[in-house]
């Protein structure tokens, strides 16, 4: 696309513009709330305060952002090679199977800290393993790994519905899960960093995955613009016509990046199931991976913005759950929508608002520029 | 005579519940020749399917509840096109949003208006498309093999059903006998032609995503005001992607889309009818393994078993006018 306007400052390009794309997005939402009969005023603060005004709401608000960070960083991998991989959920969904079959088998055995090594590397090759037959498609047959990865995520689902009421519900149970994991397959919680902030957590689950996420976005970062392979990658996704010009397998490159990204989503699995339940239940990803599309758009695929982005939903996430409580015609579905809004205006719309901030940042720049030319002129007579 | 019963009972669920696939097929099939990818046929269906469900409940009226569901569907229609015609966006996501907004929204005013859950409150039946004796069907009802298939299968269905069966053909005319049919291809294949043409591309895709948005409503009303009294929250239940896996399977053609959307259909009642009924020899089939068959199908044809499924070729690109 041609740009016939100047080229926007990072700062707006990365800060302004993400920042405008969100507040039309809330904006669109709190009209919904106003369409319900509530103050999206009212709403706001009160999901704040869920959020953040005790211990145990900053601890889900992080245990959610854990999920998040994990399903975001999984999106944006994939979106550096120009591919979407809508597959989020159903590569979680698959790789929670990794950490059950870890959990279940070691976690009377062995002890956590043996044990969760074992769990991150099942769920990310599970996860990778459920990425690598989209990928196989789109690098071979050109199949596009949206629809593939779609149809993934049903497989997922019709799969494990099929395990947790046939196969791993132990004998005489009714619920669809799996029995609870013994010590080895709880991870421990993170009570104590909050502590250090001031916060007092009781119940909250939020555990030790929430900092096995945050080395993940580090690992991604270093990756994607610190290694040869993430040089591949990018360049993949900017032009796939300069990758194989350049003598980068298109074969090898899609089928790497979007094991990566399962294997991302996979890891996904270890904060609901060895964190928080331990054990494995029907539909434990909840939709998380598709917040991931939101959060690595709202993101700009960057891991910062993504954690950042995902420390967002995670409060709208449990900030949700508060409003329920005091405003019954908001339910956690009002999440949806605003994860909709975000990535319609994030996503779709990113660039609606840049030929105006261009203009305006082309009068500001050209003022500021005759403002110079004059004080030269000036300074010389 | 037991087994024939069986048999066109089995055929008759096939083809009501085909129906909001083949609407939504359609639907697609519009949107994606002329360029235009689709993964929001779920969310449009969706809200279609709780204007429906509203506005009968209001009005009484079945027509008013198919009106509103066009509106609304065609309504999420123009978003996607505003997003990704005018300001060129990426259409899958685009179409991931509507699919969102939908779910969101129909569940939150749904319940801020009905408070029932979710769901609109269950429709009498003078507010809803009533199933149509065709004429002689009684009377051809005892005639053996002619009258049951004509009393069971062909007779008795609402007319969104027979609506949905005469669009295939009416769509087949549209889009290989049509000036706007030729057009509509072209813009899909290669739109700097048509351009070249003196055709506006933008007005040609706006056009294809209005008649998408307007199937979509369609099929959303059957859902609520036709198969269903009412509407439930989360109705559609992953339609909107089996419709898209006929499309790809029917490879973007509307006559191979209706065998398409029966073959899902038929699985589908093959389903609900076999749970807990055991296959001689094989044994009880998983119901799982039955509702997955639709996207196996979709893999293992576009793996190239079944032959290349080619999209139209400019599918998913905007088109940028030369400067």
């Amino acid at each position: 696309m041609s740009q016939p306007f100047a080229k926007l400052p990072a700062w707006a390009d990365y800060g302004l513009l993400p920042l405008i794309n969100l507040i039309v997005a809330f904006f669109v939402a709190g009209l919904v709330v106003l369409l319900v009969g509530e103050s999206p005023i009212d709403a706001a603060v009160l999901m704040i305060k869920g959020a953040f005004g005790s211990g145990d709401g900053v601890g889900y608000t992080l245990y959610y952002a854990t999920n998040f960070i994990f399903t975001g960083l999984c999106v944006a991998v994939a979106f550096h090679c120009g591919l979407f991989n809508i597959g989020g959920e159903g590569q979680a969904y698959i790789g929670g199977l990794g950490v059950t079959m870890v959990g279940l088998g070691l976690g009377n055995v062995l002890p956590w800290w043996l044990v969760f090594p074992l769990a991150i590397i099942a769920s990310a090759l599970v996860g990778a393993l459920w990425a690598l037959i989209p990928a196989w498609l789109q690098a071979k047959r050109g199949s596009h790994v949206v629809i593939t990865t779609i149809m993934f995520n049903f497989i997922a689902a019709s799969i494990m519905v099929y395990l947790l009421v046939g196969v791993l519900k132990p004998l005489g149970s009714q619920a669809p899960e799996t029995r609870v994991f013994g010590d080895g397959g709880q991870l421990p919680g993170l009570g104590w960093l909050l502590n250090i902030v001031g916060f007092n957590m009781r119940s909250a689950p939020l555990n030790i995955s929430f900092l096995l996420a945050l080395v993940a976005a580090f690992a991604v970062w270093l990756l994607i613009w610190r290694t040869k392979l993430g040089y591949e990658i990018r360049t993949m996704g900017f032009s796939p016509k300069a990758a194989r010009y350049a003598g980068i397998s298109e074969l090898r490159i899609i089928i790497i990046t979007m094991m990566i990204s399962g294997a991302l989503a996979g890891m996904m699995a270890l904060n609901p199931i060895m964190g928080a339940q331990h054990r494995m239940q029907l539909d434990f990803v909840a939709g998380a991976g598709f917040v991931g599309i939101a959060v690595a758009l709202m993101g700009r695929s960057h891991p910062a913005g993504i954690v950042l982005a995902a420390i967002l939903f995670g409060m709208l996430y449990q900030g949700g759950a508060e409003i329920a409580f005091d405003m019954p015609n908001i339910s956690r579905d009002m999440i949806v929508i605003i994860q909709g809004l975000v990535i319609l205006f994030a996503g779709a719309l990113e660039h609606m608002f840049r030929p105006s901030l261009q203009r305006i940042f082309q009068r500001v720049g050209r003022g500021k520029r005759e403002a110079a030319a004059a004080v030269a002129t000036g300074g010389g007579q | 005579m037991e087994y024939l019963t069986t048999i066109l009972q089995l055929f008759d669920s096939t083809i009501r519940l085909s129906v909001p696939l083949l609407l939504a097929c359609l639907a697609g099939l519009y949107s994606e020749r002329s360029g235009i990818f689709d993964i929001g046929l779920e969310g449009k269906m969706l809200a279609g399917a709780f204007a429906a469900g509203a506005a009968a409940t209001w009005t009484g009226s079945a027509y008013a509840g198919l009106l509103a569901a066009v509106l609304v569907s065609v309504a999420l229609g123009l978003v996607h096109g505003f997003a990704s015609i005018t300001h060129r966006g990426n259409q899958i996501v685009s179409g991931v949003a509507i699919n969102f907004i939908a779910a969101g929204t129909t569940v939150i005013l749904g319940q801020a208006w009905f408070s029932q859950g979710g769901r609109t409150p269950s429709l009498p039946n003078e507010a809803r498309f009533n199933p149509i004796n065709l004429p002689g069907a009684d009377a051809m009802r005892d005639v053996p093999i002619i009258g049951p298939i004509y009393y069971e299968l062909i007779s008795g269905h609402s007319i969104l059903v027979y609506l949905a069966f005469l669009l295939v053909p009416f769509t087949w005319w549209v889009l290989y006998r049509t000036r706007f049919g030729l057009r509509l291809r072209a813009v899909g294949e290669n739109p700097a032609a048509v351009d070249t043409a003196g055709v506006s591309v933008p007005w040609l895709r706006y056009r294809a995503v209005v008649c998408c948005g307007v199937l979509c409503g369609v099929a959303g009303a059957y859902l609520a005001t036709a198969q269903g009294a009412g509407f439930v929250k989360d109705m559609t239940a992953g339609k909107g992607y089996i419709a898209l896996a006929a499309l790809i399977f029917a490879k973007w053609r509307p006559v191979q889309a209706m065998f398409a959307c029966l073959l899902f259909g038929f699985l589908d009642a093959v389903a609900i009818r076999m749970q807990g009924h055991p296959i001689p020899l094989i044994g009880e089939v998983p119901v799982q393994l039955m509702q997955a068959l639709p996207y196996i199908l979709t893999i293992v044809l576009l793996a190239g078993f079944i032959g290349k499924a080619i999209p139209p070729k400019a599918g998913g690109v905007a088109y940028v006018k030369e400067r």
